[in-house]
């Protein structure tokens, strides 16, 4: 299964490394214990800073005392808001909706605290012992005012604000008026109504967020080592924050102990880090608390969507109109508004309505902010899609599937357009299913309900055809550029150093890329390094989110090839005595038109290019290519997840039986990679479905604050799951990828809530929202019972 | 105040005067420079600071330099003998048990120590093993196969 060892076997191997299961490179680091991760970096003279953090959702702070504090052996300083914010830039946020009011996000709070975790002054000592010893011996005084928690609430005019100065808890309205809505109800046979609820998440990645910042007072410069998915996007946005111009600035991610959207951002702690090292002049570093972690790192969905589904009755869908309420929490922090905006633009999933009107409403609430975690938007609109579509089969009596096949778009109607203005690729939405049906033994799964059923067991069967937009994106649908940047460089040596802006967090694009950049230029896998995660090597970038980094990433690379076989070609053409036009390359050599007896490797052309003593004239020295990948359009992966369930009358715990996936990501580079994605993915959303919700009270207390009171899946969770894919390439890229962080999530959480509430239904329950914890189906139960 | 303590770790000596408040894993951290060991949750539930104390996985974070005075250590990095890697972690390589590799260190220790009570384990009982270890990326699945590899190996 694995390469390495066949590899040894056979001797070099050509082309072929692409589409094959290996095992990665990247590994042998990481499982002796040797990798480095932010909180692994020590540099000599380091300061280690705690934040003072607001324990209320909302609150005047009368007054700082650092007194008690100061006196501790070793404090370097206290700084407060009044020392930091009027030296320090605010915290931006790149796709703000026009018409929309948000509050200026300092970087420390102001007069006013608007969230439990809200940083309110920062300690630095000389160890994290006495930092966190000073923490607690900062006096702040605070006067609580009335917490706004509930998003609906929010909306009445009698509602306390958030932040008062803006008169309104509204934060932006964005509609979608996409097709005609009104003509579309009009054709209607029926219409129905759906109340869909979308708890807050929290994304807990195991690496809790940190960073450390060293000045060097001689160059004037700054480099920050930080806990990030975008180290490029946050070059690009923290100079103008800490005022030093972008070519003095260096970020370095090192490891990074998992992301999933909650390290798509820039904070305040990476601005305020940043900033103490260069007033004090020395190294500072920061590692999030666990509880820091769930209370101020981004949290995930919270949307209410009230929707009405115009369908015939063959089952056609034609439209929905759906009003969604998104709870941003107190800021707007990168991408906050764009998340539930993608909500709306995939509300049609794979089929094919003729309109939709989403209206999107983002309320200020005192929590803290959404933003993209992982799925970002699509598992939201998933969820309300194949919700409707099992409604609307339960409405009209109809099969699940059929409902299903009635509405997609035949494999021949793509490129597809949707009735939002999207073009999804290419697509086989009839093939995944059938697959998937397939393996999950479809008959035989609906014979078990019936005998199920008859005995008087919750048994449940939900599936969800999901498709999802990845490889985000062309630059004109993004805030600041939506290519990828890649180089490669044929070294002196020969070997290959391959140079990626798409920085990783655990995908294992060390290994892939290395794959791709081995076919292309027919050399060992071994023979190649990939570099990324440091601005000073990777000079440009826009980094890895939104299931990008293969697509656009990997294309840089190839197209950066191109350029380097362009080039190697006229050499080989002199060192051959022929013409650039007649020389071919082929599974790593160069060589005359018909004459493979002489051949020129790689090793030779890189020594004649660097020492270029035979240069044709006119040909630079040098074997180095760089490359921007601007893609045309996004790319649209999509699958079939097919569930069973069970669910215990008396405990209202669900059991999951069977799951089964199928996956369609286009060319699969590492088959071996696709299916940890697809699994961790679907893990994920297993948690959001039956055991995970953020909650605050009522005081705007987080009662999640820590692993002990947020469950995640744990190793028994986890049932086996039967995986399968079909390739649909891609037409946006020429490695006819399409992405898959994030698919499981994706297809998981619908097909789950489907299955659960298919089990229910022969009580009488029709709808249910997430989670599916043993409490919320008991007590669903128990309401039934109670009313029949 | 400080403590003296005094704690064999991956086989070598380590004495040093501690805080009593020092916790383990902050010891073999900070003190003897073994970053392998992470924190996740410095509250016992995340598992990503398990190490072996007197061949018993326990989580590091839970407890005191000073309570681990006298006792034997293996972390993560004492595990591979002569650049030989042990069989559990050969099977988080082969079988692609880690992503982002956070949580790794803490898993391996801890299906090291489980494969030393129960050399042929089920799936069940591999899963139940695990229970005390999170990992956000994987999905577990391909974790199981990775300790299931290692029991496996283990026996030729």
């Amino acid at each position: 299964m694995y390469l390495t060892e066949e590899l040894a076997a056979k001797g070099k191997v050509a082309r072929g490394y692409v589409g094959r299961a290996m095992k990665r490179v990247e590994d042998p680091r990481l499982i002796k214990g040797i990798a480095s991760y932010v909180d692994d970096l020590k540099i000599p003279g380091m300061l280690y800073a705690q934040f003072v953090r607001s324990p209320h959702a909302h609150a005047e702070i009368k007054s700082i005392l650092t007194d008690g504090a100061k006196v501790l052996p070793g404090l370097v300083g206290i700084f407060t808001g009044a020392d930091l914010n009027d030296k320090l830039g605010t915290i931006p946020c790149a796709s703000p909706i026009s018409g929309g009011r948000s509050p200026q996000h300092t970087v420390l709070a102001g007069k006013r605290v608007y969230f439990v975790g809200h940083p309110v002054a920062v300690v630095v000592a000389e160890t994290r012992a006495i930092a966190r010893d000073a923490v607690d011996l900062v006096d702040v005084d605070y006067e609580p005012l009335p917490a706004v928690m509930d998003p609906e609430k929010a909306l009445q005019e009698d509602s306390a604000l958030t932040h008062p100065e803006l008169g309104t808890n509204v934060a932006f309205i964005w509609k979608l008026p996409a097709g005609d809505v009104d003509a579309a109800f009009k054709e209607a046979d029926k219409v129905f109504k759906l109340r869909t609820v979308q708890p807050r998440v929290t994304p807990m990645a195991i690496e809790p967020r940190g960073c450390v910042a060293s000045w060097h007072a001689g160059e004037s410069s700054l480099t920050l080592w930080t806990s990030t998915q975008v180290p490029h996007l946050v070059r690009t946005l923290l100079p103008d924050l800490i005022r030093i111009p972008e070519n003095k600035l260096r970020i370095v991610t090192p490891e990074v102990g998992g992301g999933f959207g909650s390290k798509l951002n820039l904070y305040a702690e990476e601005v305020v880090i940043s900033h103490l090292a260069m007033r004090l002049e020395r190294p500072v570093k920061w590692i999030e608390g666990r509880r820091e972690n769930a209370a101020t790192t981004i949290h995930g969905r919270d949307q209410v969507a009230e929707s009405e589904i115009a369908i015939r009755n063959d089952g056609t869908v034609l439209a929905i109109r759906s009003k969604i309420i998104a709870d941003v929490g107190s800021y707007c922090q990168l991408l906050t508004p764009a998340i539930p905006t993608l909500t709306g633009l995939m509300l049609c999933g794979c089929y094919k309505l003729k309109a939709v009107l989403a209206e999107v409403t983002g309320v200020h609430t005192n929590k803290m902010s959404t933003d993209a975690y992982r799925g970002a938007g699509r598992p939201e609109a998933t969820y309300m899609i194949e919700r409707i579509m099992d409604l609307v089969a339960g409405e009209l009596g109809m099969d699940q599937v059929q409902v299903r096949l009635k509405n997609m778009p035949q494999p021949t109607e793509f490129p597809f357009n949707t009735a939002t203005g999207l073009t999804y690729d290419s697509g086989n939405y009839q093939a995944a299913l059938a697959k998937a049906q397939d393996l999950a033994e479809w008959p035989k799964l609906l014979q078990e309900r019936e005998t199920a059923r008859k005995e008087g067991r919750l048994f449940g069967i939900g599936l969800s055809t999901y498709v999802e937009i990845c490889a985000l994106g062309p630059s004109k649908i993004m805030a600041a550029g939506g290519w990828e940047w890649g180089c490669v460089r044929i070294e002196i040596s020969g070997k290959v150093t391959v140079i990626t802006g798409a920085t990783p967090h655990g995908q294992g694009q060390e290994t892939s890329f290395a794959q791709i950049a081995a076919d292309w230029l027919g050399i060992p896998m071994e023979d190649i390094v990939v570099l990324r995660g440091d601005t000073a090597t990777a000079h440009f970038g826009r980094d890895t989110y939104g299931s990008r980094a293969t697509a656009l990433g990997g294309t840089a690379i190839v197209m950066s090839i191109e350029k380097i076989i362009e080039k190697a070609k006229k050499l080989a053409a002199a060192l051959l005595n022929s013409k650039p036009e007649e020389i071919e390359f082929e599974n790593g050599k160069f060589f005359v038109k018909g004459k493979l007896e002489e051949t020129i490797e790689w090793g030779r052309l890189a020594s004649e290019a660097y020492i270029a003593k035979n240069l044709p004239p006119g040909l630079e020295p040098g074997l180095e290519a760089s490359s921007f990948f601007e893609p045309s359009n996004c790319t649209f992966p999509f699958g079939t997840h097919i569930v069973a369930v069970d669910v215990e009358r008396d405990t209202g715990h669900v059991n999951i039986l069977k799951y089964v996936a199928v996956d369609d990501c286009g060319k699969q580079v590492n088959p071996l990679l696709v299916e940890g994605q697809v699994q961790g993915g679907i893990t994920q959303s297993l948690g959001t479905a039956l055991m995970e919700r953020t909650v605050y009270d009522e005081s705007g207390q987080l009662l999640t604050g820590e692993f002990m009171d947020y469950a995640i899946p744990r190793a028994p969770d986890i049932p086996e799951y039967i995986l399968g894919s079909t390739e649909t390439p891609s037409p946006s890229n020429p490695l006819g990828v399409k992405g898959v962080g994030e698919a499981g999530t994706i297809g998981a959480t619908p097909a789950i809530a489907n299955a659960v509430i298919d089990a229910l239904s022969p009580l009488g329950i029709r709808h249910l929202d997430l989670p599916f914890t043993p409490e919320r189906v008991w007590r669903a139960m128990k309401e039934k019972e109670a009313r029949s | 105040m400080k403590t003296p303590v005094k704690i064999r770790v991956n086989g070598t000596l380590r004495e040093s005067e501690v805080e009593p408040r020092l916790l383990l894993v902050q010891f073999l951290r900070e003190v003897c420079g073994l970053t392998g060991t992470h924190i996740g949750c410095e509250t016992g539930v995340c598992g990503a600071c398990t190490i072996l104390v007197d061949g018993q996985a326990v989580k590091s974070c839970t407890m005191l330099a000073v309570q681990a005075d006298g006792s034997e250590v293996t972390t993560v990095e004492g595990l591979s003998r002569n650049g030989k890697l042990h069989p559990v972690q050969e099977g988080f390589w082969e079988c692609h048990g880690l992503q982002c590799g956070y949580c790794t260190p803490g898993m391996i220790m801890t299906a090291v120590h489980f494969l030393e009570r129960n050399a042929s384990p089920s799936r069940d009982e591999i899963r139940h093993a695990l229970y005390g270890n999170l990992c956000r990326c994987t999905g577990y699945s391909h974790i199981i196969d990775a300790v299931e590899h290692a029991a496996k190996k283990g026996k030729t």
